[in-house]
């Protein structure tokens, strides 16, 4: 257990009087691509918005580098190392290209290394370098995720969270973006807990894989191991 | 024509001041999605202030300084210990304790100051230049326009170019994004509630000492006008704000100058319904209707 | 936004008092009005002169609260304007009194005149929503009164009109004549209301405030809905206004500024949002705190204070009463019964 990136145990919590999660459990060792699975409705993003503070939680123990989540702002995770990229991608459609990766490095002190950062962002995915003054809203679903993600790494995070990026995405494009991860974590080491209902690509680069059903973790184990458990591909996770 | 000049550089310099008002509107309802029903008072507030600062040390210039850090003030009490509590499920919640606050703000100045109109100064002239003869604009209209262009300029910059001025934007339009982004959006919130009471001070300053004086209602029916104008430019555009402000400015003074001055206020009742019914997101919202 | 606004005036209004029908047996709201009627009149025996005025006041002050609980709690649309639709029917009771002296022939204007006034801020009512509305009926309460001064031949500026009135028989005192005429007319407004508010009426105003679209759908005419809504309760305003001319027998616009129209707001928040007892509530209240205030004032011998004390109480209470509790004191008979209920 040691030297886990991030350790979750026990963690309950929902919207209402009802929780939506269940005694969830898991781990994300640094560097590691975590897999969550499920079929819609199974809490999946409602794990993400818990782990970064958005939905409070009943029960349970978030620690991230060794340090007990509870209390943390959410607007001090980003300090921390977290980086949440929200459902939906969570571009700010009235602002531009340049402006919302900007937002992603306001935070820091080091001034220098955030710029560079952003540099590097526009390195990363040429396409928004040619459409920084372009509003988010004029983006295709494909640039808003690029954008979305670049925003997260100019804060320069140890640990992505990342909500269905291959939601309502071509193939060929989700398939840009696994690449990327796997790229980016082979590099900077940029560990990921990553969320998806596209099960094949997402156990295509993750290390291990967690599957969620009505809220409860119902299987934990390397990625490999899922892809090839036919019973379990059938009862969770459709295919 | 002479008058028609005279009532028009009138009309552009009531219309800065109603501007600056419904700029101040426009910031809040940007950030807050509330029309602060209180903005009025709030202002009177800051020039009651000022009021006695004046009388105190004889100095203007200290009065309007304190009139603009009172504003803030208040900007930062009233969203920090009212607002920020309110349940915002419906629009009216807003709107019901913005006209609480009216009546405790009116009632406490009515006890601390008298329900008497207090004449005030201003700091220049209020008559008219002649340029080949015509009086055009004095010395009081040259300050409100610098004014006014001051406070668009900063603000244009602030939001624009400044790191605070993304975080504010970013806060109102993405509120949760932005938060994990590292933006204290309540502290946003805050600072853009301190910053528009801060302009709604500037605004009363710079209109009470050109009607009766001040009162504790002093500002209630340039309220109404400053809401047509954020109306007229559709309550999320600060430029819709000026504009919207501009026509409201010149509107009320051909009524006055042309009619009669207690048309006025009727010639403004008319313009809202006709923009409110006719002309749905104001004439410079992209928004499809008048729902909030 | 629309939803949102539709979800939320279904939270913060709670269902309380005598205009939900419910399964349990209530009286009828005829036997509740003369029961009341037969109280009011045993109260004018006892109480004092000045006591019957406020008496008068308090039926006076009914009759708008229970109208506008109507328009907002019921149908969700909020408006400050009725202390200019007050206005509307006092001017109109003014006039028409001071040319043929006939009391029945004077309300009958007033009210069909109010009514015509309305239906115009209705109309306009029915299309906006939220601050707009708000923002709209507000221009109306702050303008309404600047009419005295732009046609001063007619209304007499800021000085007003005095109202000839016939006194009543030499045997009943005017304070005791007036709190029947306040309380006749109050009853027979609230009376009316509830039967209104009973039937269909009353599903339909709900359904609209619940939810525009599912009203629709059921066939409900959203803006007719609306609209008669807003007439009903201008109705209830203009005898209010005219109550109040006839109890100050005169009329002028400093007795309908912005804040009357913020009280009668307050006085319906405080009131629960809904309810005709919860109007009643907020008549009295309406009558009663400014008397504290005033005696407080008096006691500090503060002239300053005895007129803005109640201004201040009134909006503490409204800014309280909606942070802590936004269905108002009336919702709180409700919520304990739905906490008892829910403990069991
Ligand atoms: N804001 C919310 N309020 C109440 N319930 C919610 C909310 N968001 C999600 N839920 C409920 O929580 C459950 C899990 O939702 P979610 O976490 O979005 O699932 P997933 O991301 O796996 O599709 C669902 O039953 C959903 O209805
Ligand atoms: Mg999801």
């Amino acid at each position: 257990m040691t030297g886990a990136l991030l350790q979750v145990d026990g963690l309950t919590a929902g919207y209402g009087a009802a929780p939506v999660l269940h005694d969830v459990g898991l781990t994300v060792q640094p560097g590691e691509i975590v897999a969550v699975l499920g079929a819609n409705g199974a809490g999946k993003t409602t794990l993400l918005r818990t782990l970064s503070g958005l939905v409070r939680s009943s029960r349970g123990r978030v620690v991230f580098d060794g340090a007990d989540l509870a209390g943390t702002k959410v607007e001090h995770l980003v300090r921390r190392g977290i980086a949440h990229v929200p459902e939906g991608r969570g571009v700010v459609t009235e602002l531009t290209v340049d402006e919302n990766l900007r937002l992603g490095g306001l935070w820091r002190r080091d001034r220098a290394d955030a710029r560079k950062a952003l540099d590097e962002v526009y390195e990363l995915f040429p396409s928004l370098a040619q459409r920084r003054g372009f509003a988010g809203h004029q983006l295709s679903g494909g640039e808003r995720q690029m954008l979305a993600l670049g925003r997260a790494l100019v804060g320069r995070p140890r640990l992505l969270l990342l909500d269905e990026p291959s939601l309502g995405l071509a193939p060929k494009v989700t398939g840009q973006i696994m690449a990327l991860l796997r790229d980016l974590r082979e590099r900077t080491g940029l560990a990921v807990l990553l969320v998806e209902q596209n099960v094949r690509s997402a156990l295509s680069i993750a290390d291990e894989g967690v599957v969620l059903a009505l809220g409860r973790v119902v299987a934990r184990n390397r990625a490999s191991v899922l892809r090839d458990d036919a019973d379990l591909r059938h009862a969770y996770l459709g295919f | 024509m002479d008058r028609f000049i005279y009532l028009t550089f009138d009309g552009l310099s009531r219309g800065l001041v109603y501007a600056a008002f419904a700029l101040a509107l426009v910031l809040i309802w940007r950030a807050a999605r509330i029309v602060n029903f209180a903005q009025g008072s709030m202002a009177v507030a800051a020039v009651y202030v000022a009021y006695s600062v004046t009388n105190a040390t004889g100095s203007y210039w200290l009065g309007f300084v304190v009139a603009l850090l009172a504003g803030l003030l208040l900007g930062v009490l009233v969203e920090r210990v009212v607002m920020r509590f309110v349940d915002h499920s419906s629009p009216l919640n807003g709107v019901v304790v913005a006209l609480g606050l009216v009546l405790v703000l009116q009632g406490t100045l009515g006890i601390v100051y008298g329900n008497e109109y207090q004449p005030v100064e201003t700091p220049f002239s209020r008559d008219a230049f002649e340029v080949g003869g015509i009086a055009m604009l004095s010395r009081y209209d040259l300050f409100v326009f610098a004014a006014v262009g001051t406070v668009v300029v900063v603000l244009t910059l602030l939001f624009t170019r400044t790191a605070v001025g993304l975080r504010m934007r970013a806060a109102a339009f993405a509120p949760d994004v932005s938060r994990l982004l590292g933006v204290s959006v309540g502290g946003m919130l805050t600072l853009g509630w301190a910053l528009a009471a801060a302009v709604g001070s500037l605004a009363g300053m710079l209109v009470v000492p050109t009607e009766l004086g001040v009162h504790p209602t002093a500002m209630d029916v340039v309220f109404v006008s400053a809401f047509t104008a954020a109306v007229v430019g559709g309550l999320d555009s600060p430029i819709g704000a000026v504009v919207g402000g501009l026509v409201v400015g010149l509107l009320l003074s051909y009524v006055s100058g042309y009619i009669d001055v207690t048309v006025a206020p009727m010639a403004i009742l008319a313009l809202l319904v006709l923009v409110l019914l006719g002309k749905p997101g104001g004439l410079f919202s992209s928004s499809k209707a008048r729902v909030a | 936004m629309t939803d949102m606004q539709q979800k939320a005036s279904a939270s913060t209004v709670p269902e309380t008092g005598l205009n939900v029908p419910k399964r349990r047996r209530r009286p009828h709201p005829a036997l509740v009005i003369v029961a009341g009627g037969i109280l009011v009149v045993a109260l004018t025996y006892v109480l004092p002169p000045f006591r019957n005025y406020q008496l008068a006041t308090m039926g006076a002050y009914f009759c708008v609260t229970a109208g506008l609980t109507v328009l907002t709690g019921l149908n969700g649309q909020l408006s400050l304007g009725h202390g200019a639709l007050m206005a509307t029917g006092a001017y109109t009771l003014a006039l028409t009194q001071n040319r043929w002296v006939n009391l029945p022939l004077s309300f009958a204007v007033a009210v069909l005149v109010t009514t015509a006034a309305g239906a115009v801020i209705g109309l306009a009512a029915a299309r906006l929503r939220g601050p707009y509305l708000a923002g709209l009926t507000l221009a109306v309460a702050i303008v309404v009164p600047s009419v005295t001064s732009t046609f001063d031949e007619t209304f007499n500026s800021d000085q007003g009109l005095s109202v000839i009135l016939n006194p009543p028989p030499e045997t009943i005192p005017m304070e005791r004549w007036q709190a029947w005429l306040c309380w006749g007319a109050a009853l027979v407004v609230v009376l009316l209301l509830a039967l209104l508010i009973r039937g269909r009426f009353g599903r339909d105003l709900r359904a609209v405030r619940d939810d525009e679209t599912a009203a629709k759908l059921a066939g409900i005419n959203i803006a007719r809905t609306q609209v008669l809504a807003f007439v009903v309760s201008a109705v209830c305003a203009g005898v209010a206004g005219a109550l109040f001319a006839v109890l100050a027998q005169s009329v002028s616009p400093g007795a309908f500024p912005l804040t009357l129209s913020l009280f009668l707001v307050m006085a319906i928040v405080i009131g629960g949002l809904g309810s005709l007892f919860g109007a009643l509530w907020g008549a009295v209240l309406l009558v009663l705190l400014p008397t504290l205030a005033q005696s407080v004032g008096e006691q500090t011998g503060s002239q300053q204070l005895e007129g803005n004390l109640a201004l201040v109480v009134f909006g503490v209470v409204l800014v309280v009463v909606m942070l802590a509790a936004p269905g108002g004191l009336a919702s709180i008979p409700s919520r304990i019964s739905r906490l008892i209920r829910r403990n069991r």
